[in-house]
């Protein structure tokens, strides 16, 4: 054969499937991705593998029941799921919080996010290739805010740690103290880490100008979070709609510009660096007080509707509440971050590489739990 | 702080440039007819005073006689907000018209709905269950709905 006539070979597309047992679908998520020798031409998510029903089954308990079920929603970030419920439930039935509940209900939502960060990140580097160096230093760091959360509720994933009304528990003393010493070991870290990858020539050729996401697309496709962010889109709700005491708060939102994966990936550890910041300032104003208003165990709200929303580490998670006036709530319904900002992959990762499909996939961050509910 | 805008108020613009469309109007929410969602929609859009850009999210209740979807409306630009609903009647086979060409954000949300509450979306291109499987029997998030 000439190389001419090689060269008119026709290739037909074919369809591979991608999970749902993969280590870079994080978790359950599959797609049938249409190829033309290593080009993606299209894909088609599949969802479902996870479907526990959470939605019905808040139907079945009580207000204050339905809190342990956020954990299982995206399990990643449990404490930031338990806020968004309550939130939701005292904006319905007018309940207040605390003024120190809502501190502590700060400083964990921000470790959180450091939590959810140093994950995505350290997953996201596995993705590029940087096999297991980088996510088990992510993990180590994360072990530390997991011995925080452990001493607070007794838990290191599913922690069912707030209450409507408040949180569980009072901190103990040797918290804060703690928290401390792991805010000053977070800021090194982060340097050095930065250190290592900020201009790490083959993190830079794998992400930059890779799975570009234009501002445009971004907001029609609803997308939040850090992949909003990256895209130019300068919305956070602890800034655009502040929640709890978020407005007590002196903090930066990073954006960026291009909408690729590096800037995804940037916002991501700028953003650790801003929570850092954030519990800083929560520790120096923290009151002494009750950390749980006086709410009866079964809560019947008003007959209505409410929804809140919170900025979740991956992004607006939010809650819409419908009451009757009876023990359980009406209907429930969560507002899915992780599945609203799947929207966009399927243009971004048309005409790209099989690879690069996977770093795209992995810069979006997402979690299965969420996703399906 | 995103600003709640009036139901009210919003209800009495629509009603200005679609007369008719609008059943019910609230503080902070209001009821459209479902034939006239798409035009009242894009107007929410693309009103400059407006300018409702960002579809926080869709969702659908049942209310035995009716099934009411909810769509949350937030305009990045203005930092305001607004509840926009449309019921429709009947369980055998309700339709709403599909806002997909309008914010691309509902499409999984349309698909979660047709799943689980069985609401038909109409206009949307890939119309299946999203979640359960194809010839999986009723749609659960129905208050009929028997486990």
């Amino acid at each position: 054969m000439t190389t001419t006539e090689m060269m008119t070979l026709k290739t037909e597309p074919f369809v591979l499937n991608f999970g749902p047992v993969h280590p870079s679908t994080h978790g359950v998520y599959r797609m049938r991705a249409t190829l033309d020798g290593e080009v993606v031409l299209d894909i088609e998510p599949v969802f479902g593998y996870l479907h526990r029903g959470i939605e019905k089954l808040a139907e079945e308990r009580t207000f204050s029941g339905f809190v342990p079920l956020t954990d299982r929603l995206d399990y990643i970030s449990s404490m930031s799921n338990n806020l968004g419920y309550c939130l939701s439930v005292e904006k319905l039935a007018g309940i207040e919080v605390p003024e120190r509940a809502e501190y502590i209900r700060v400083i964990m939502a921000e470790l959180q996010r450091l939590v959810n960060h140093a994950i995505a990140v350290g997953t996201f580097l596995n993705d590029c290739g940087a096999y297991m160096t980088p996510v088990v230093y992510m993990l180590r760091e994360r072990e530390k805010i997991l011995d925080l959360f452990d001493m607070v509720c007794g838990q290191r994933l599913t922690y069912n740690y707030m209450r409507i009304g408040g949180v569980s528990q009072d901190i103990p003393d040797e918290f804060l103290p703690a928290l401390r010493r792991l805010v000053n070991q977070m800021f090194f870290f982060i340097e050095e880490m930065e250190r290592l990858l900020k201009q790490n020539e083959i993190l830079l050729a794998r992400t930059k100008g890779v799975g570009i996401l234009s501002r445009e697309t971004a907001i029609n496709c609803s997308i939040s979070g850090p992949v909003a962010r990256g895209s130019g889109v300068k919305w956070d709700l602890r800034r655009a709609d502040p929640y709890s005491i978020y407005d007590r708060f002196d903090f930066d939102i990073p954006t960026a510009e291009v909408g690729d994966c590096y800037d995804r990936y940037r916002i991501r550890i700028e953003e650790m660096r801003q929570s850092l910041h954030i519990i800083e300032q929560a520790m120096k104003q923290i009151p002494s007080g009750p950390v749980r208003a006086d709410v009866p165990h079964l809560i019947r709200p008003p007959v209505g509707e409410a929804y809140a929303h919170i900025e979740a580490p991956k992004g607006e998670l939010g809650f819409y509440l419908v009451s009757d006036n009876s023990i359980a709530p009406y209907r429930c319904h969560v507002r899915p971050t992780s599945l609203i900002n799947l929207t966009a992959l399927r243009e971004m990762v048309r005409g790209w590489k099989v690879a690069d499909l996977i770093v795209i996939f992995g810069s979006i961050d997402i979690c299965l739990g969420e996703v399906d509910r | 702080m995103t600003v709640a805008l009036s139901g009210k108020e919003i209800a009495s613009q629509i009603e200005e440039k679609f007369p008719g469309s609008v059943e019910e109007s609230g503080r902070d929410s209001l009821v459209v007819k479902s034939d006239s969602l798409l035009p009242v929609a894009a107007f929410l859009r693309d009103t400059e005073t407006l300018k409702f850009d960002y579809l926080s999210y869709v969702t659908a209740v049942d209310y035995f006689s009716y099934f009411e979807v909810v769509y949350q409306l937030t305009s990045l630009e203005h930092n305001h907000s607004i509840v926009i609903k449309t019921r429709c009647y009947g369980r055998e086979n309700p339709v709403v018209p599909s806002v997909i060409g309008i914010w691309q954000g509902a499409d999984f949300q349309e698909r979660e709905i047709y799943d689980l509450m069985g609401i038909k979306f109409e206009g949307h291109p890939n119309m299946k269950r999203i979640f359960l499987w194809e010839g999986f029997a009723g749609h659960p998030l129905r208050k009929d709905y028997l486990s």
